[in-house]
């Protein structure tokens, strides 16, 4: 029997919602951990049965969750995130340099292959790795020490590291993101890296096309074609054919490029979804219409994607996480408010259901398909 | 046997019902009494103090016989009644909104 598990992060707990492969019908359990932030929820892909959350609070720091059950039980692990060496300094909003400081962790990442195997990202951004299940961490130092790190600015949500793609095809290739950094990729495990920015162009900086600096939102890939890229930049959304070492703009007839998640169709590597956003500052949908946006074409030509989504008076915000899609045969997607609604598609985005609608805000949108 | 409370985010984590009840050796200190708590419930280890520093974490504070005792020094001896169990050690999180 097939079905699929989402693991919904929020500001006040996790919830866990499982259907079968009809997706019609959802039993929501939750709140787990309830009153902290949720940032990220994730399964591995080698043992459905292995979760690990990034549970966090402005009282008492992190705290990093596993579950050998699908969800059932939890146990806190390993939330011990040091720097490795003397960490030095970044730029401050004021551009001044300021220590680097750990304040959580955004984005967990399992290995494709090992379920004890796992990246996270974390804010002041870095990398870190356990290869024991999350019982240990250690800091994968080389990304924080690009000559470049100095140099790096938090954008508005804090200097986090949120994005990390694992290539399929080629285990030494990894890529991640950082607010306000930019794209950088790994070709020998996390040994070296070089930022993969060129081609990008941001007016907030004053150098519109530098190296680094630019606040990437988010990146995507197709598992079948690692070497395309998909990015959601501040403003503009972005591709590219060379795994990063360059890009161009596909914003095309989208009625904004701002913007925070950006996914691929789980069987079509051309069909790409995006939130569009009114602005920097205004963090909702324009003119007040939800709408889902998808290309077919790998971007430039966008179809906007509206049935069972609010069309009037709504004024939420998706984050960067908080869109994901699963694998059954019916491509479906999901994706989280700031309102506490979780939306889903058992049709590709042809159609739009809320399976919950008064959550806390949510964070953090991932997908188990389970067989 | 030391006395302290928990704030309840704190309780649920280390699965704790009520007060934890610890037995110190040695002088009775902030710093004595997280590392038996700690001890006890590795799992709160970074959600009271710093990790590395030891360093309390800043909505964290900690009251005693009605008195605030955070900004003492970790090593300071706690008051006599905490000591002899009379009075409870609290772990408070801060009113801070949210």
């Amino acid at each position: 029997m097939t079905g699929v598990r989402v693991l919904v992060g929020t500001r006040k707990g996790a919830f866990i919602l499982s259907s079968d492969g009809m997706r019609r019908d959802w039993d929501v359990t939750g709140p787990l951990f309830g009153g902290w932030e949720i940032y990220h929820v994730k399964g591995s892909s080698a043992d459905t049965n292995r979760l690990y959350a990034s549970q966090t609070s402005g009282w008492s720091g992190q705290v990093i969750q596993r579950s050998d059950d699908g969800g059932k039980t939890w146990e806190p692990v390993g939330n011990k995130f040091s720097y490795d060496g003397t960490p030095g300094t970044h730029q401050w909003y004021d551009g001044t340099p300021h220590p680097w400081e750990f304040a959580r962790v955004w984005h967990l990442e399992p290995s494709l292959h090992d379920p004890d195997t796992l990246y996270a990202g974390v804010e002041d951004a870095g990398l870190f790795k356990s290869v024991d299940g999350g019982q240990t961490w250690l800091e994968l130092p080389a990304l924080r020490s690009h000559e470049s790190g100095p140099s790096w600015q938090p954008g508005a949500g804090g200097m986090c590291l949120h994005t990390i793609i694992q290539d399929p095809a080629n285990p030494a290739r990894i890529f991640t993101a950082i607010s306000a950094a930019g794209a950088f990729r790994s070709d020998d495990a996390g040994q070296t890296w070089q930022p993969i920015n060129r081609g990008l162009r941001s007016q907030g900086i004053p150098d519109e096309d530098a190296e680094v600096g630019h606040c990437v939102h988010h990146v995507a890939m197709h598992p079948a074609r690692p070497s395309v890229l998909y990015m959601q930049k501040h403003w503009d959304v972005m591709r590219s054919d060379d795994a990063g070492d360059s890009w161009r703009e596909i914003s095309g007839n989208l009625p904004s490029d701002f913007g925070f998640p950006i996914d691929v169709h789980a069987h079509e590597p051309d069909t790409v979804y995006v939130v569009p956003i009114t602005s920097d500052s205004l963090h909702y949908p324009p003119d007040g219409k939800l709408r889902v946006y998808r290309s077919r074409t790998g971007g430039n030509d966008w179809e906007p994607l509206t049935e069972g989504l609010p069309q009037r008076d709504c004024y939420v915000n998706v984050y960067r996480d908080a869109m994901a899609v699963d694998a059954l045969d019916d491509c479906g997607i999901y994706f989280g408010t700031t309102g506490g609604q979780v939306y889903g598609s058992a049709d590709a985005g042809d159609t739009w259901a809320p399976i919950v609608r008064d959550l806390p805000a949510v964070l953090s949108v991932e997908v188990q398909t389970l067989s | 046997m030391i006395r302290v409370v928990l704030p309840s985010h704190l309780r649920r984590l280390a699965s704790i019902s009520g007060e934890v009840k610890l037995a110190i050796t040695g002088a009775v200190t902030q710093c004595s009494v997280l590392d038996a708590l700690e001890a006890r419930y590795p799992m709160l280890r970074g959600t009271i103090r710093d990790q590395d520093s030891k360093r309390r974490r800043a909505f964290i504070r900690f009251f005693a016989c009605e008195e605030d005792l955070s900004h003492e020094p970790p090593d300071a001896p706690l008051p006599a009644a905490v000591a002899a169990g009379t009075e409870p050690y609290l772990i408070v999180g801060a009113m801070a909104g949210g």
